[in-house]
C-alpha cells in the first residue's frame, strides 16, 4: 500500500516534469521539469532497492548533468524566442496523432491489468543493490566494461576541450 | 489491495519515453532536443531497474550504472558541439542548421 501511494505521487512528479520539459517557452522552466523528472526516478529507484543507483542518479544527474545545462543554457541566453512553427507539413499533427495511440495503448494495458509480457516469476529476494552488492558483479563479471567507461570518459573530456576550444587571436571563419 | 507490479514501472517508463519522444520531434531549441534525449535515456534505465527487480536479478542495475556513465559523457560532448555552433551561427534551433543539404 505505501508502494502505491509512492508510485502514484511521485510517478505523477515525473511525468508532470517530463511535460514541463517539452511544453515550457523558457528553457530554464523545461531544465527544472527534467530535475524534477530525475529527482523523481531516483525516489523509484529506492523504492525498488536500488541504493547505490540512486544515489549516483540525484549526484550525477541532478547535480552534475543539470548544472551544466543550467549553465550552457545561461551562456546561450534565455531571452531567445523560439520560432514555434512548423515548416513540414502535418509533421505536427501526425506526432499528436501517434503519441495519442500510444497513451491509448498503454492506458489500455495498466487498466486492463494485464501484464503477462513480463515474466513475474520471482521466487527469491528481491536483488539489493547496496553497494557491496553491486560492487561485487561489478569488479568481478563486468570488470572490462567498467574499464572501458574510463577510457570513455577520458576521449569524453578531451573532445569537450577540443571542440570548445577556441584561441583568442584567431578569428572564426564564417561558412560559405 | 493492489500490489504494484512491474509493469506498472514499465508504463511508466514507456510515458516517460513517450514525451521525450514527443518533444524530440516537435521542439526545435537544441538544448530542449537534448534534454528530451536525456528524458529517454532515464525512461529506460526505470525499465532496466523495473525489470532487474521482477527477475530477481542484480544485473539490471549494473547497466542503470553504465547507461549513466555513457550519457554524462553525452551529455559533455554534446554541449560542447552546441556551444561550438552558437559560437559560429548565434542560433541554437535546429532548423538553420542546413549547410550539409546537397
Amino acid at each position: 500500500m505505501v508502494e502505491l501511494a509512492i508510485f502514484v505521487l511521485v510517478g505523477s512528479a515525473a511525468i508532470a516534469g517530463a511535460l514541463a520539459v517539452i511544453f515550457a517557452k523558457n528553457p530554464v522552466y523545461a531544465a527544472m521539469g527534467l530535475l524534477a523528472t530525475l529527482f523523481s526516478l531516483g525516489v523509484l529507484y529506492v523504492v525498488n532497492l536500488g541504493h547505490l543507483i540512486a544515489a549516483v542518479q540525484v549526484i550525477v544527474y541532478a547535480g552534475a548533468v543539470m548544472t551544466l545545462f543550467l549553465f550552457v543554457i545561461m551562456m546561450i541566453g534565455v531571452d531567445r524566442v523560439e520560432d514555434t512553427s512548423e515548416p513540414l507539413k502535418y509533421q505536427r499533427q501526425l506526432v499528436i496523432g501517434l503519441a495519442g495511440i500510444l497513451v491509448v495503448t498503454i492506458g489500455a494495458i495498466v487498466l486492463g491489468g494485464e501484464f503477462a509480457w513480463v515474466p513475474l516469476a520471482v521466487d527469491g529476494p528481491i536483488p539489493n543493490g547496496t553497494v557491496e552488492n553491486i560492487a561485487g558483479i561489478m569488479f568481478t563479471d563486468w570488470l572490462l566494461p567498467f574499464e572501458v567507461t574510463a577510457l570513455l570518459l577520458t576521449i569524453g573530456a578531451a573532445g569537450a576541450i577540443a571542440l570548445a576550444y577556441y584561441p583568442a587571436n584567431v578569428p572564426i571563419e564564417e561558412p560559405e | 489491495m493492489i500490489e504494484v507490479t512491474a509493469g506498472w514501472y514499465l508504463s511508466l517508463a514507456a510515458v516517460l519515453f513517450s514525451i521525450g519522444l514527443l518533444g524530440i520531434l516537435v521542439r526545435r531549441n537544441a538544448l530542449i532536443m537534448f534534454m528530451c534525449v536525456e528524458l529517454m535515456l532515464n525512461a529506460v534505465n526505470l525499465t532496466f531497474v523495473a525489470a532487474g527487480r521482477a527477475l530477481g536479478n542484480l544485473e539490471g542495475q549494473v547497466s542503470v550504472f553504465f547507461v549513466l556513465v555513457v550519457a554524462a559523457a553525452e551529455v559533455v560532448v554534446g554541449l560542447a558541439i552546441i556551444v561550438a555552433i552558437f559560437r559560429r551561427r548565434e542560433s541554437a534551433s535546429v532548423d538553420e542548421l542546413s549547410s550539409l543539404r546537397g
